[in-house]
This record gives C-alpha cells, structure tokens and sequence, in this order.
C-alpha cells in the first residue's frame, strides 16, 4: 500500500494581537480604509489580517476646511479632521458590512476630551462584531492650526494623559486595546510604556508626522487648516526608527506602519520588532497591494524554510 | 468600479499643453456615464504618488478617452506615457451627469465649457444627442485665448449651436464665456426645458450658477477637488454643500448647482 506522503505544511502567518487571533499579520491603516466597503470590487478584503476603520468620535464631526489632501515628494499631506457620522451611525450603517467579512474588526475610537474614550469603549462594548479598540490619541488634525497662539499638544505627547486614557478605556471594556502613538514627540519609548502601563494590549506606530506644504506664489497653506500630517514612502526610515525605538522598551507587541509599499517594508518593520504591520496611504494608490503582499509573505516563508514569521521579529542585528 | 492595465491606444497633443489619451478598457468604458471619472497611476513610480483623478471625455465600446491639460508632475508624467503601454486605472467612479432623466422630454440642453472643463461635457453631448428625441444644444466654451478653445469641431459634428469666448478676444466674443452665456439667455425671452450643465473653474461654475438661479433653470457642475482615494475612503475631497460635507469623488463629482456652498 502506497502511504500519502506526510502533508505539506501550510505556511503559517498567524500572528497574535492581545486576543485577537489574525490569519496574517498585514492590516490596513486607520483612516485609509473607510469602513471596508469603499474597498469592495477592487480587492478580496476578507483575505486582510484584520481591518482598522476609519477613526469615529462619540458624536458627528464635520471635519476640516478643504483642502484636505496635498502630495508632497514621496508622500501626502492630509488634515481630513476626522470627520465620521459619530458612534450610533457606526453601528447602525457601517458594522453590519464589517461583520459579514469575517476578518477581525478593530474600531478607531477618537475623542477631545478624556472621558469621550471610555464612553465609547462602553459602547462599542455592549455590540457584537468588534474585536478590538485602536485608541487613537494621536491624530494631528483636531486642533484649528490656523490661531497663531501655541497649540495644545496631542493626548499623546503627554505620557500622563496617555495612561489615563488608556487605563479608563481598559476599564470600561474587556474588549483588546491598541494604542496609537504619535511620533512628533521627543522620546516615543516613554509613551509607549505609559500606554502598556495604562492596559493596552499593543500598540500602534507611527501616526502621520505633522508637516506643512504651501504655495510661495500666494503666500497660502495648500491645506484648509494650515498643517496637516505627513504619510506614505517618504516617512518609512522614521517609521522604522521609531518602532525600534519601543522595541526595547515594551513586553506588548508592535504593529509597524508608515510608508509600506512592498513586502521588502514588511520585513523591514519585522526586523525592527513589529509583530505585525498596517498598510495605509499605499491603500490609496494600490488597493490590492496588501492582498499581494500576503502572497509575497507566504512565498517568503517557504522560500526561506521558515515554519513563520517569528523569527524575524526584532532580529535586527546591531 | 474596476482596477484594469489599459493599453493606450494613442496619446497625442490636441493644443499646446493640452493632450488627448486613448484607451482600450472594454469594462470600464462598458459601465462609464458621462460625468463619472477614473483615477490614474500617471507614472510607475513612488513619485509622483498618488493617482490623478480624469473626467470620461468620450465613452465607446471598448475605449474611452481623456482630455487633459498638463499642469503639474502627473499630467506632466502622463503626457510623457507611449502607445502600448499599460496604464493603470480604477474606473468608473462617482456620479455622472442626470443625463436620462431628460429622455421623454425636449430637452434644450445648455452646456458651459471653461477651458480644459470642456472634457466632459463632451461626453455627455454625445450621450444626450443619442438618446435624447428632441434636443437642442448649445455649447458655451470659453478659455484664455484661441489656442485654448478645444472641441468646436466635435460639438458642430452633433448640431449644436456653438457660442465661444476668449478671454483676450483672439476668437468670438471678447472676455468670460459666463458673461456671453448671460448676454445670449438675457436676449432670449424665454427658453423652454432648459437645462444647465457646466464644468470649468470654480469661479465659473459660481458664476453659471447664479445665472441658472435667476433664469430658474436647473443646472448641474462638474467639480474638481484635490482627491487621495477616488472612492470616497480618504475623505480628502470635502465640499461645503447644504447639508454638510460631501465628497467629490464619491457624491460627484457632478452635483445640483443649487445644492453647493459657494
């Protein structure tokens, strides 16, 4: 009797979250994704890793002045303001779609004030379909940059309200927390202990770098609100220092993000201690890059007898 | 909504500046309206990045073409683009033009072009002279001097009634064509089932707007926006309308008149 030859192995991208369990460790970027359904027709977006939404506030925001989008070398501007239809609209228009695509869902939850965060973890809570809450404490385009007096500085560019609200939202659900982390900030690492300390699960780096474009003809801003945060290829070699930066510092794991366009910038961020990576401006000009990427992923693996990714994460050779 | 490689067909230079493009695309022109619009990948690389949103110019089976004017690094990148090559495209996006809702009446269609805003709107002359009954056109274009007057041959070509402007006088009526669209329905009494449809720059579409307003007619515009995405994840092309922001790739580009925060 011929005996079937011992099976081959699947390749194994699985990677681990807090508790959410992931197929593969490529996401799409808050913000750069809508709510998925933007997306539909153009890409297979059940084969992600899991999906970040667009960032939602407890009640509607309008959002910024237009122009909201400028390309710089290499990159983009953008100051969208998180404009979003507010939490109950969340759920009632936009989660229904999420759900059907079996794919984790971690919703981007945003706030000005510090108690805005809990009370929509409360919320997002008492609803079935979310696997986790990215807290976004760091998006550079809800303050009007258009006053000329010093501006507040972002929730987390201060390690103490970092960790307050990031421990009231650990309070408020069982749900896993990420936490996304500026890196216009003097000592990222410090952030980034006070976000593990608060009770996030993970974190997220990088959110955009603030930067500014403007028209020397007319003496203008490109941007409606003056400033607005700098995305894409040309923030890579940033990105990648900041991720190695808190590498060393934290026990919780990374998601590396910020100018990924090829699966080369994967690795990259693998290397440099990420657990697993977002794709965000690339979503803009190749939709279907993060499914190709997968692919690549699973050919690297194999090409390289590896039995997963793993071994790669921090493996960078100082 | 489709990510294709079309193969361009041709892609040639109509003016100085202005360039026509050609494209083998059967499921995109398939489900294209006039008014909708495609995002390109101009060039190959990481630079420039992002795709350039373009109006439908015309619709034919199997093809479309756009009508471009090079302004910055991706029409530059385009313009640059060969026969044969693949070009990248996401398409079609947005709404279109109300171009069949006129279909069982007799339709006066007024169309006002500025500059390179011509693109679209002749793709929606065709769509309307095909599958309109009773139609009359007239065509309102305008642009800074005679080189940049495009597409009077094609518009005579369907019957309609062309009215030209220039802003330093090189050809037809000297100064805005809003100011020759004003001048020429002020001399009409009345004009029956008008319809407005315009493209151009902002402060022409404010202006044919108002026209449109004080004559009662209704009247839809072609915007243009700064644009990430091109379907409507980015939110980078607000528009300040009645209710609220509205996204020009996604809720447009072409919109009510009536219905935008000027």
């Amino acid at each position: 009797m011929v005996r079937p030859k011992t099976k081959r192995r699947e390749t194994d991208l699985s990677v681990k979250i807090g508790r959410i369990k992931m197929k593969n460790p490529v996401m799409v970027a808050s913000g750069t994704f809508g709510y998925g359904k933007e997306y539909e027709g153009l890409m297979d977006i059940s084969r992600l890793g899991a999906i970040v939404t667009k960032t939602i506030t407890n009640d509607p925001r309008s959002g910024n002045p237009p122009p909201r989008v400028v390309e710089t070398p290499f990159g983009m501007l953008n100051s969208i303001g998180l404009e979003n239809d507010g939490v109950d609209a969340f759920i009632e228009e936009k989660l229904p779609y999420l759900r059907k695509l079996g794919i984790p869902v971690i919703v981007s939850i945003g706030g000005e004030e510090i108690r805005d965060f809990a009370r929509l973890a409360k919320r997002l809570n008492r609803v079935s379909g979310v696997a986790g809450l990215e807290i976004n404490i760091s998006c550079p385009n809800i303050r009007d940059q258009r006053r000329k007096t010093r501006s507040r500085r972002l929730f987390s560019q201060d390690k103490n309200l970092t960790f307050k609200i990031v421990k009231s939202v650990r309070r408020a659900t069982g749900l896993t927390i990420i936490t996304k982390l500026t890196p216009n900030v003097t000592d990222v690492a410090e952030i980034a202990r006070a976000a593990q300390d608060g009770g996030s699960d993970a974190l997220s780096l990088v959110n955009t770098y603030m930067g500014m474009a403007l028209d020397i003809s007319t003496r203008k801003p490109l941007l409606g609100n003056v400033a607005g945060g700098l995305s894409g290829p040309a923030i890579k070699p940033l990105a990648l220092k900041a991720v190695w930066d808190v590498y060393n510092h934290v026990s919780i794991p990374i998601i590396g993000m910020g100018g990924i366009v090829e699966i080369n910038d994967v690795l990259e961020f693998l290397i440099c201690g990420a657990t697993a990576v977002a794709l965000g401006t690339t979503n803009f000009v190749y939709p279907n890059k993060s499914i190709e990427i997968i692919d690549g992923l699973k050919y690297y693996i194999k090409s390289n007898k590896l039995k997963s990714l793993k071994p790669l994460i921090g493996s960078l050779k100082t | 909504m489709r990510l294709v490689k079309a193969k361009i067909v041709s892609n040639k230079k109509v003016a100085a500046g202005r360039f026509k493009i050609r494209l083998a695309a059967p499921s995109i022109s398939k489900a294209a309206e006039p008014g909708q619009f495609v995002m390109v990948k101009c060039s190959d690389g990481l630079d420039p990045l992002l795709r350039r949103p373009f109006s439908f110019h015309r619709i034919e089976r199997g093809f479309f073409e756009l009508l471009y004017q090079v302004i910055g690094r991706g029409t530059a990148a385009l313009s640059e683009r060969k026969k044969g090559e693949r070009l990248d495209v996401i398409g079609p996006l947005g709404n279109g033009f109300d171009a069949l809702s006129a279909k069982r009446y007799p339709l006066n269609a007024i169309l006002v072009a500025g500059g390179i805003g011509v693109a679209p709107l002749l793709a929606l002359a065709e769509r309307l002279a095909h599958s309109v009954e009773r139609i009359a056109f007239s065509i309102f274009i305008g642009a800074r001097n005679k080189e940049h007057l495009l597409c009077e041959k094609d518009f005579k070509k369907l019957g309609a009634r062309l009215y030209v402007a220039a802003e330093d006088g090189s050809k037809g009526y000297k100064g805005l064509v809003t100011d020759l669209l004003k001048k020429e329905l002020y001399a009409k009494r009345s004009t029956l089932n008008a319809k407005v449809y315009a493209c151009g720059p902002r402060d022409m579409l404010k202006a044919v707007a108002d026209i449109a307003r004080l004559k009662h007619f209704p009247c839809e515009v072609s915007l243009e926006e700064k644009m990430a995405c091109g379907i409507g994840a980015c939110l980078g092309c607000a528009v300040k309308t009645l209710i609220g922001h509205k996204m020009v790739c996604k809720d447009g580009p072409v919109f009510n008149a009536g219905d935008i925060i000027w």
